[in-house]
């Protein structure tokens, strides 16, 4: 099973079609999307608009390959699930995003060991064969917590203690 | 030493990856009185055992919703009584935060890790209202404003 996500917040028809076209494609493969509040509705792959937290992360631990934009939520959610995620970041360009941080997040954060990421619909399909057929790497199993030192000055703030 | 009242404070973030990042920082407020506020109802499930509200989402495309968030934010405010707020962001809680300082509340405004090479438009509005502002790459703070205290990852 391959899970798709497109967020929780915005529409993202590009990622959606792609994934569905290949659900098509691929009929002995299953396809879950979360379209979020896109107006095209997926044909072939199973979709729901909005998938609740806890149903969410089982898909996510059941997929083979994690499809989603470059957003936090999932990327956070694929490291902590140990789940290869592949991700098509949003472009400003074309109205799918208000800004291209989601380039920026490919970049600074996408390096990480079992992430991958495609440039446009194209690349995502053929970055889906390639790790279908040879095996895509595994994120490196992280603390459930934000690092030590982030915790620490939080607390700090939380009790009035100023941060050196 | 004697027992004193804990903290009472509100974790607020919009949805999808900024309530993933709040959810990391929970070890922080560890023995603080803390109420949880979201976008899905769905959410509470994931900090059983604690007050959960959940909110209208909005951003720079829904700017027509910001009066009904901001009375929602004001209600939730009233309940809660946060003497500290922290968020992960995005728009409508900055809105708490900003209601949330003029009720006496100390404000931790925490930049998505999402915002890697510039901080957030709402994270730079933050820089007004907040305490403090904290970005998560090093390179990105200017001193204390915003500063640098690490990373969810």
């Amino acid at each position: 099973m391959i899970f798709v996500s497109v967020g929780s917040m915005l529409p993202f028809e590009r990622l959606v079609q792609a994934m569905d076209a290949w659900a098509g494609a691929h009929p002995d493969t299953k396809v879950v999307i979360q379209y979020g509040n896109g107006a095209y509705k997926p044909q072939h792959a199973q979709g729901f608009a909005m998938i609740p937290a806890a149903e969410y992360r089982r898909l996510v631990a059941d997929a083979q390959l994690f499809v989603a934009h470059a957003g936090m939520g999932s990327i956070i959610t694929a490291i902590q699930a140990g789940k290869p995620l592949l991700m098509l970041p949003r472009l400003q360009t074309l109205g799918e995003h208000n800004t291209d941080h989601q380039l920026a997040t490919v970049k600074n954060v996408g390096n990480r060991p079992g992430l991958y990421s495609a440039a446009d619909e194209v690349e995502l399909v053929a970055t889906i064969d390639r790790l279908l057929a040879a095996g895509a790497a595994i994120p490196a199993p992280i603390s459930p917590h934000a690092s030590p030192e982030l915790i620490a000055n939080i607390r700090g703030f939380i009790h009035g203690k100023k941060v050196a | 030493m004697p027992a004193q009242k804990p903290v009472r404070l509100l974790a607020i973030a919009s949805g999808g990856g900024h309530w993933v990042q709040l959810l990391r920082l929970r070890p922080a407020w560890e023995g603080c009185a803390v109420s949880y506020a979201s976008v899905h109802a769905s959410s509470a499930d994931d900090v059983p055992g604690c007050p959960y509200y959940d909110f209208t989402d909005a951003s720079r495309r829904s700017l027509w919703r910001f009066p009904v968030v901001a009375l929602q934010m004001l209600w939730l405010l009233l309940r809660v009584r946060p003497q500290v707020i922290v968020t992960t962001g995005a728009m409508p809680p900055l809105i708490a935060l900003v209601l949330g300082r003029l009720f006496g509340a100390r404000t931790l405004w925490v930049d998505s890790i999402a915002n890697s090479e510039r901080l957030s438009g709402s994270g730079d509005i933050a820089r007004r209202f907040a305490h403090q502002v904290i970005t998560q790459w090093p390179d990105l703070a200017q001193g204390n404003d915003p500063a640098y205290w690490g990373s969810v990852l």
